[in-house]
């Protein structure tokens, strides 16, 4: 009996798996892009809500993806997990905006190649009739002190993405620990952050690109941005790094970081959202010397 | 001339403590129907179902044409008998379904099969029935499909548990009908248990009397209504003639 | 704009996603109807031989097997996805089989998930099929073998009920598929909306993006979609549970 038992479970469970691999072996898409002449190659790419949420990765990209015959995945997570999964090595290229995290990662040999790419500021946003008083604030310290001291509600994106990591510079800074019923940790990306911020009318940080991309549809204003220390926001991108992880496509990577700060580029990060938003959401770190 | 077909020596059926059935010493001939007859609990079943196979005995033996049987060979001898519960289980199928099914597993040829099935199916009275599903059956009408379901392979030898207890009096002549007419057409043995007298006056050539799993008597049906050897049978048949 | 004017405009531009059969959400439906069909279809090969020698025969582990499918029936979606994960980036364990972020991953995890799930159902059924019917088999000559084919004849219903119930479950799962497939959809803006055609990204998690984004009209489509199928399985399975 035992030997059916056998015979019973595992044939069909090989077939299975095997029909299974089989079944997978085409790759990709069922509904397939353009025609190309050969099969385009695949790129991972993690990054974090705010390039994704602003549609900027859309135009950028795409260029990329046209000009090499190559598919970019992108994973819209936060810079946290963005991070991670690059340490994993389930992503071949990185593109984040926390600072002390990323050499951090490539301290420990997980990345390489890491180039500046572009920059935006931190804006606070909240409610008009601003209740903290945060229009008046000398710095973004100083706002965030008036914010924990009236107790106004605030909603922290509590992702470790770069914005909840900026978040928590700042409020070391104003030697405020955060704490009570109404700071609100939310472990969400940018966008969605900013809409529950936006139905409750209350305050949050947020990139000025991911703002500005959902202005129209929100009801929440710019309080504070003018300050260049606390709040300056620069992206950087970066590949994982092949000694770690043999099997990532660092070559690819390397072709799309070059692309990225190439001319082109540049020239599509500094005009991106100009027609739509009046002002372009990122500025490319070509304009470095603007400051 | 009577030919033995099975043998019971010796016979003992015990389920835990309970002891079931003892020493019981029988012997079945073809073509003939059998009564085994006795109160609810006698023990009736039981036996019934150690000669299918159903339940192994305790003690004693059984002998098929004067062979004792083993392994495969029980599932050989199976395929000759049949049994009908009291209440019989229903395949979810169609009436024709389920009384083809004995001939389905012995790999009957299609022709064969939908005449004899069709056969069985007048025989009962259940013609034009074929289609409809089974389980929507009346109770008599279900009993019938068993009983053709029962006897569709010809088998040697039909058992059957207190066929006609759960129906009323117009399907219970059918069955008897029946019953008599399997005999008569195909010399099929049948062994019947029962607790009714009436029954048994009407079809049985022999009968047994099982009392608190001892059969304390066999004879012709004639023999014991007229002539019981066994006082306790006296009794116990007119005890219980109000059935 | 109030909101039940909100709502209403979301519902109309919704259908005319819909009707229009724009591509972004039907290179989504795709990917839902795939993944989980393919996930059900694996399962049930496993599932059916599965319930059948818990059933009919005896072995040793049987009892602990019956605890696994049990236990299995309850697992957590996303527990699942996490162990998969881990077991299928680089790092892990798997991690060349260069599986994560692809339909696959997202087929082995809902696969772990709904494989206990219709062999508890299909071995309730089986368990359901009453006792005398495996005797009546025996009566009328049959052997073991006979009575397990007709004990699993007579369960057919509830076997397919069981199939039924996996696929439901595997549509409308988003926890699991999350986190190994990655919600990825290609580059660019096919049809207007979203993004490119999907490529993990199914009816579920694109739902899950989409209210992030604020995009409620195409949240609204998908779920329209995902809400018909969902029913039209659960419809099917009634009918079959009706038979029996």
């Amino acid at each position: 009996m035992k030997n059916l038992f056998a015979k019973i479970i595992l044939v069909p469970v090989l077939v299975s798996l095997l029909a299974g691999c089989i079944q997978q072996a085409p790759a990709g898409n069922t509904i397939s892009p353009a025609p190309t002449v050969s099969a385009p190659q695949e790129l991972r790419l993690a990054t974090t809500t705010s390039t994704c949420d602003t549609g900027l990765l859309d135009v950028l990209n795409k260029k990329f993806e046209e000009e090499n015959n190559i598919k970019i995945f992108t994973l819209c997570d936060g810079t946290g997990k963005a991070i991670a999964t690059g340490e994993l090595g389930a992503a071949d290229v990185v593109m984040v905006h926390a600072v002390q995290a990323e050499l951090k990662a490539v301290a420990n040999g997980s990345f390489i190649n890491r180039s500046y790419m572009m920059y935006n500021y931190f804006v606070i946003i909240g409610p008009e009739n601003d209740p903290a008083g945060v229009k008046n604030a000398s710095n973004a310290a100083d706002a965030f002190r008036s914010i924990a001291a009236k107790q106004v509600p605030f909603i922290s994106r509590g992702d470790d993405s770069g914005t909840h990591q900026m978040e928590k510079s700042i409020w070391k800074a104003a030697s405020v620990t955060p704490a009570g019923a109404w700071y609100q940790s939310v472990g969400k990306g940018m966008g969605e952050t900013i809409t529950t911020a936006d139905t409750r009318g209350v305050y949050t940080l947020s990139d000025r690109g991911t703002y500005l991309a959902m202005k129209d549809r929100i009801k929440l204003k710019i309080l504070f941005k003018s300050d260049q220390t606390y709040l300056f926001n620069p992206y950087h991108v970066m590949a994982v790094n092949p000694a770690k992880f043999p099997n990532v496509k660092y070559d690819l990577a390397l072709k799309y970081i070059d692309y990225v700060i190439s001319p082109q580029g540049q020239d599509i990060i500094g005009s991106f959202g100009r027609d739509k938003y009046g002002e372009a959401l990122f500025t490319p770190t070509a304009d470095i010397n603007e400051q | 001339m009577t030919e033995e077909l099975i043998r019971i020596e010796n016979l003992s059926k015990s389920f835990g403590n309970k002891e079931v059935l003892k020493n019981i010493n029988l012997q079945f001939n073809r073509g003939e129907i059998f009564a085994l007859i006795g109160p609810s609990g006698a023990g009736k079943t039981t036996l019934l179902r150690i000669l299918d196979f159903l339940e192994t005995p305790s003690g004693g033996r059984l002998a098929f044409n004067r062979l004792q049987l083993n392994g495969s060979q029980k599932t050989d001898a199976r395929r000759r008998m049949s049994m009908l519960f009291q209440a019989p289980a229903v395949f979810n199928e169609s009436v024709f379904n389920n009384v083809a099914y004995g001939l389905r597993i012995r790999r009957v040829d299609k022709y064969t099969l939908e005449k004899k099935v069709r056969n069985a199916l007048a025989i009962v009275g259940l013609e034009g029935k074929e289609r409809q599903r089974a389980r929507t059956l009346s109770g008599g009408e279900a009993q019938r499909m068993a009983f053709a379901r029962a006897i569709v392979y010809d088998p040697d030898i039909l058992l059957l548990d207190e066929p006609t207890a759960n129906l009323d009096p117009a399907n219970a002549a059918k069955v008897e009908e029946m019953i008599k007419r399997i005999r008569d057409e195909h010399g099929t043995t049948i062994v019947i248990a029962t607790h009714n007298i009436y029954q048994v006056r009407r079809i049985a050539d022999r009968v047994g009397i099982l009392l608190n799993g001892e059969l304390i008597e066999v004879n012709s049906r004639d023999g014991i209504f007229t002539a019981p050897k066994d006082a306790r049978s006296a009794a116990f048949l007119k005890g219980e003639m109000i059935y | 704009m109030s909101s039940a004017d909100f709502l209403f405009q979301g519902i109309i531009r919704a259908f005319e996603l819909i009707f229009s059969l724009n591509p972004y959400i039907l290179s989504i439906t795709g990917v839902s109807i795939k993944v989980s069909g393919a996930a059900t279809i694996l399962a049930t090969l496993t599932a059916l031989p599965l319930a059948f020698a818990i059933s009919f025969l005896n072995f040793r582990g049987r009892q602990a097997l019956i605890t696994l499918v049990n236990t299995g029936m309850g697992l957590p979606p996303v527990f699942v996805g996490l162990v998969v994960f881990v077991m299928l980036v680089p790092a892990g364990p798997l991690g060349l089989l260069n599986m994560i972020y692809t339909q696959k991953a997202m087929i082995l995890a809902q696969y772990i998930l709904i494989t206990p799930v219709i062999t508890g159902i299909s071995l309730a059924a089986i368990k359901a099929v009453p006792k005398p019917v495996i005797e009546t088999v025996y009566t009328l000559g049959g052997n073991e073998k006979d009575a397990a084919v007709a004990v699993l004849k007579e369960a057919r219903y509830g076997i397919i009920t069981a199939v039924l119930a996996g696929l439901g479950r595997a549509l409308a799962e988003v926890g699991a598929i999350l986190i190994v497939g990655g919600n990825i959809a290609l580059t660019g803006s096919v049809g207007g909306i979203g993004e490119g055609l999907s490529e993990t990204r199914t009816l579920t998690t694109a739902i899950t993006s989409e209210t992030s984004k604020g995009d409620i009209s195409t949240s609204i489509a998908l779920g329209i979609i995902l809400i018909s199928l969902v029913l039209s399985v659960n419809i099917l399975a009634n009918f079959f549970q009706r038979r029996d």
